[in-house]
């Protein structure tokens, strides 16, 4: 069943905080395979003006997708999670995340297209820190294929 | 931010060195325990045949981390990238063997915009296909 309309430009409140930290920072850019002292050593980023060591680009997506948990698991909304693979991703970065952030985000719903039965669902999540200052946006695709006819 | 590469330096078809990416089994679950994703299309491979996928598949985000460092490599600083952006065209099977997949990225300069920005359009292959679709950064030079 296609999904309701009126759900688009809902946001939902903020996560809880995540707080960023070196070695999940480390961790992630040994899952990648990136040696890069920006991501490794305090030092190495600070020579590029960086207040501490800086996550890889896409390793605020853990971040953003787990709070758009709050749409996807939106009983209202009624998405068959079983059904989702992930369309298209984007992010627009003010700054990088960095070691010792605290950061926020906030959920909205995009759009809602239907689309040969499948369902599209554009969620945006705006980045904050704990100052308040947006960090970066991310922009998550998700479609729904459509159910096989019983 | 300091990047090592100077707006003025590069032109629209500047090429970026290309790179390549070897992706086993390991390599996955390893990425799953890194970014927390443990959806097991991307290690259980009789669960990924069950859903209709040829074999057990890479995580869309993993084959997005490894094809922006292309232009984290030619910048230096990674604080380089403004925006960042694919769509996730053809999955990345990796076989359950000693050479799992390998996924090859190469760059371009496409435009160059007017505030010290370059767009650079990525291509992602693997096995001689496209995995990655408007695979596209705004990067920041120096």
């Amino acid at each position: 069943m296609a999904l309701d309309q009126s759900f688009v430009g809902r946001s939902y409140p903020p996560s809880a905080p995540y707080e960023v930290g070196r070695e999940k920072i480390r961790e992630f850019a040994e899952a990648v395979g990136d040696a890069n002292p920006a991501y490794l050593d305090p030092e190495a980023a600070k020579a590029f003006g960086h207040p501490d060591v800086i996550a890889p680009p896409t390793f605020v997506f853990s971040i953003t997708y787990k709070a758009a948990g709050v749409v996807i698991q939106d009983p209202q909304l009624g998405l068959d999670y079983s059904r989702v693979v992930h369309g298209d991703q984007k992010f627009a970065y003010r700054r990088p995340v960095r070691a010792g952030d605290r950061l926020t985000v906030t959920s909205t719903i995009e759009a809602i297209k239907s689309l040969a039965g499948n369902d599209i669902l554009d969620i945006r999540g705006e980045v904050h820190d704990e100052a308040g200052e947006h960090v970066v946006t991310a922009w998550t695709k998700l479609v729904a294929r459509a159910a096989e006819e019983a | 931010m300091t990047a090592k590469i100077a707006y003025d330096d590069v032109e629209v078809g500047t090429e970026l060195p290309a790179e390549t990416f070897p992706v086993t089994r390991a390599t996955l679950v390893q990425y799953a325990g890194a970014s927390g994703d443990f959806n097991p299309i991307h290690w259980n491979e009789k669960f990924a045949k069950e859903v209709g996928l040829p074999d057990v598949i890479a995580h869309g985000m993993f084959t997005m981390a490894e094809a922006i460092r292309v232009v984290t490599d030619w910048t230096g600083d990674p604080a380089a990238v403004v925006e960042y952006g694919v769509r996730f065209t053809k999955p990345v099977v990796v076989p359950n063997d000693d050479q799992g997949a390998v996924v090859e990225v190469s760059g371009k300069v496409a435009a160059k915009l007017d505030d010290g920005t370059v767009r650079v359009d990525l291509l992602a292959t693997c096995g001689g296909q496209k995995v990655l679709g408007m695979s596209r950064a705004v990067v920041r030079l120096a």
